[in-house]
């Protein structure tokens, strides 16, 4: 049995949201949803699981605070301390309310480029990649959905084309 | 679907569709400079030029080919460095702080505004550079192990708590900016042809990192921005708060004072939405985004303008009830000397633009008018340098030996740096506008059904 992809066009994104409803409650499996824009819900709709980015976020932004610590511990208590205006660096306690500052631009510092590396890492963007959208319309003004089905695909595209699709293209693998 | 109350303004004006967004945001990228263009471009890359020269001869030099003396040892290095820094505060603002406080008006801005941000602390970080005298010995205020030549910086000292903030706001505001700009990188390769235009189609390609819009991508940039957000939002206030260190952990009378943070902040946001509309106003003509950019945006933020000012006039009273209050004649000194001293023409150009003028934002024919915030947004922009030139060089130039008492006149040298500086960011801005996506086009459409005047007058 041949294996084909169907792409199914769409002009508005709550046509598509209720496409993709129509379709998951017909136990058929959407492959991927192209559009120009976030469309609230759609994560959902297609039982997307929850990104954990903002986790990553938090475990740099500890791993910088722990790291920015440790520098300034090694720099002002353990390498070198120095008497400052009165204020002598022999124990990181007592000094450390001077040392906020720092640490919490650390703590921001690898929060943010870490999470934002990670974020590019995961979606396999960097510069150069090749975008491999099936339609150059979908960052313009088109939603399309792409569902991978063997043998039979009439019930398919006449599923998509009564959910509104303005447009149905198919592709064998 | 997002729902927006009836009785709100539309955000987008005009009859527009998702592929009239597209069209109208890639136009400049697309098209040919005007003549305006042109002649913007020309003027600013003369300062520019300017600038280079005096910068040059400066390190060539050394520092005395400014107006410093003895006394006043810092005017306008630190004025034009603080004053650059305060801009770049807008534009993280209205990217942050109003993307946590779901502000749908941001949207049409924010890329702008954080472009300015960007060039904006540029500028900004030139001026310690060269106000080191070696600029090539710069990266001593790195830590680096003792055996380069120097101690280990020292982590007591606001000037370092600088470097580490500004290096990192600067940063972090180019990571959050690039992150939103990928998908509208994409969304102008896309339109490129590979036959009519090559090479850039293969720039955007380069630029737009094979952006293709997936449901798990998108997912993961809604939460990329907002936490980014939730990062940027302290890191903004935490930076002009340590810049107000830099004066506040002094002894200077005039300098030494608790509430410079929160005053430095909130002349930051003030002198940056300021900012934000002088460009905006020019922009929204210049290449025509006259249905994103409207009257309803820069009101809002002439209100923001309205309460920052405000807040800042109310600071300048506190700090002059807080030196009599204080019984301590050094300071109480300071501040009369401010006020009434050779530099009161100074502290009264600091009074009227920041304080009195912003107040006729009261009257709403005023705050919804392109012109008149065009003029006042000027006005915002001069006072708000006075501002820091009041501080920094009326607290100085009275020094605790009487003999020691003068003036400062910068020089032809200074003068260039400052204007060279003010090109430069228009050189940046102007090649920004003609090569990137001015509007964060794929934000914009979510709102375009919510917000659409179309779409509004439909319901």
């Amino acid at each position: 049995m041949t294996t084909n992809t169907i792409y199914g066009l769409f002009d508005d994104e709550e046509v598509l949201l209720a496409s993709v409803k129509e379709i998951r409650s017909n136990k058929i499996d959407i492959k991927e949803v192209y559009s120009p824009f976030p469309v609230h819900g759609l994560d959902k709709a297609l039982g997307l699981k929850e990104t954990r980015m903002a986790i990553t976020a938090f475990i740099y932004g500890c791993l910088g605070l722990f790291l920015g610590g440790l520098m300034i511990y090694y720099i002002m208590i353990l390498n070198w301390p120095q008497n400052i205006g009165g204020k002598p660096n022999w124990t990181f306690y007592h000094n450390v309310p001077a040392f906020v500052p720092v640490l919490f631009e650390c703590t921001v510092l690898f929060a943010a480029h870490l999470m934002s590396i990670t974020y590019l890492i995961r979606n396999g963007l960097y510069p150069g990649a090749k975008s491999d959208s099936p339609d150059e319309r979908t960052t313009d003004d088109k939603f399309l959905m792409e569902i991978e089905v063997e043998g039979d695909m009439t019930s398919v595209k006449n599923l998509l084309k009564k959910t509104g699709a303005t447009e149905i293209n198919e592709k064998e693998v | 679907m997002q729902k927006e109350a009836e009785i709100r303004d539309p955000l987008i004006l005009g009859k527009k569709s998702y592929h009239d967004i597209t069209k109208d945001v890639s136009r400049p990228v697309e098209g040919k400079a005007n003549k305006y263009w042109w002649i913007l471009f020309s003027l600013s890359f003369v300062l520019f030029i300017w600038g280079v020269l005096s910068m040059a001869y400066t390190i060539g030099t050394g520092i005395g080919a400014w107006g410093l003396n003895k006394t006043v040892n810092w005017a306008w290095d630190i004025t034009n460095f603080v004053w650059w820094i305060g801009i770049g505060h807008a534009g993280t603002l209205i990217s942050a702080v109003l993307l946590l406080f779901r502000q749908k008006w941001r949207m049409s801005i924010n890329r702008s505004a954080e472009a300015m941000t960007i060039f904006g602390v540029a500028q900004a970080a030139l001026f310690p550079l060269i106000h080191m005298g070696r600029p090539w010995l710069a990266y001593y205020v790195f830590p680096i192990p003792n055996q380069f030549g120097s101690l280990w910086v020292n982590f007591n000292s606001p000037l370092l708590w600088d470097v580490f903030a500004i290096s990192t706001y600067f940063s972090v505001s180019v990571v959050f900016w690039y992150i939103g700009l990928i998908p509208d990188f994409a969304m102008i390769r896309d339109r490129m042809s590979a036959k009519i235009s090559p090479m850039k189609k293969k720039l955007y390609s380069f630029l737009s990192f094979g952006w293709s819009g997936k449901a798990k991508h998108w997912q993961r940039f809604e939460e990329v921005s907002l936490v980014l957000a939730g990062l940027a939002t302290p890191l903004v206030f935490s930076v002009h708060s340590i810049v107000s260190m830099d004066f506040a952990t002094s002894v200077i009378p005039g300098w030494h004072t608790t509430i410079f943070p929160p005053y430095f902040v909130l002349g930051a946001l003030f002198s940056g939405f300021a900012m934000v509309e002088t460009l905006l106003i020019i922009m929204r003509k210049v290449v025509s985004l006259e249905s994103y950019i409207t009257i309803k945006h820069i009101e809002y933020m002439n209100i923001i303008i309205l309460l920052t000012g405000s807040l800042v006039g109310t600071a300048y009273i506190t700090e002059l009830f807080m030196s009599w209050y204080s019984g301590v004649e050094f300071e109480q000194y300071a501040f009369l000397n401010r006020a009434t001293g050779p530099y009161w023409w100074a502290y009264a150009i600091m009074m009227t633009c920041n304080v009195l003028t912003p107040q006729l934002y009261w009257i709403k024919s005023i705050r919804t008018s392109f012109v008149a915030t065009f003029i006042l947004s000027i006005f915002v922009n001069i006072g708000m340098w006075f501002e820091r030139f009041v501080i920094i060089v009326t607290s100085l130039h009275r020094d605790f030996l009487p003999s020691s008492w003068t003036m400062f006149s910068p020089s032809f040298i200074d003068i260039g740096i400052y204007l060279g500086t003010i090109g430069f960011f228009f050189v940046l801005f102007l090649l920004y506008a003609r090569t990137f996506p001015v509007i964060a086009q794929a934000e914009l459409k979510t709102i375009l059904k919510s917000s659409g005047s179309e779409y509004k007058n439909k319901k």
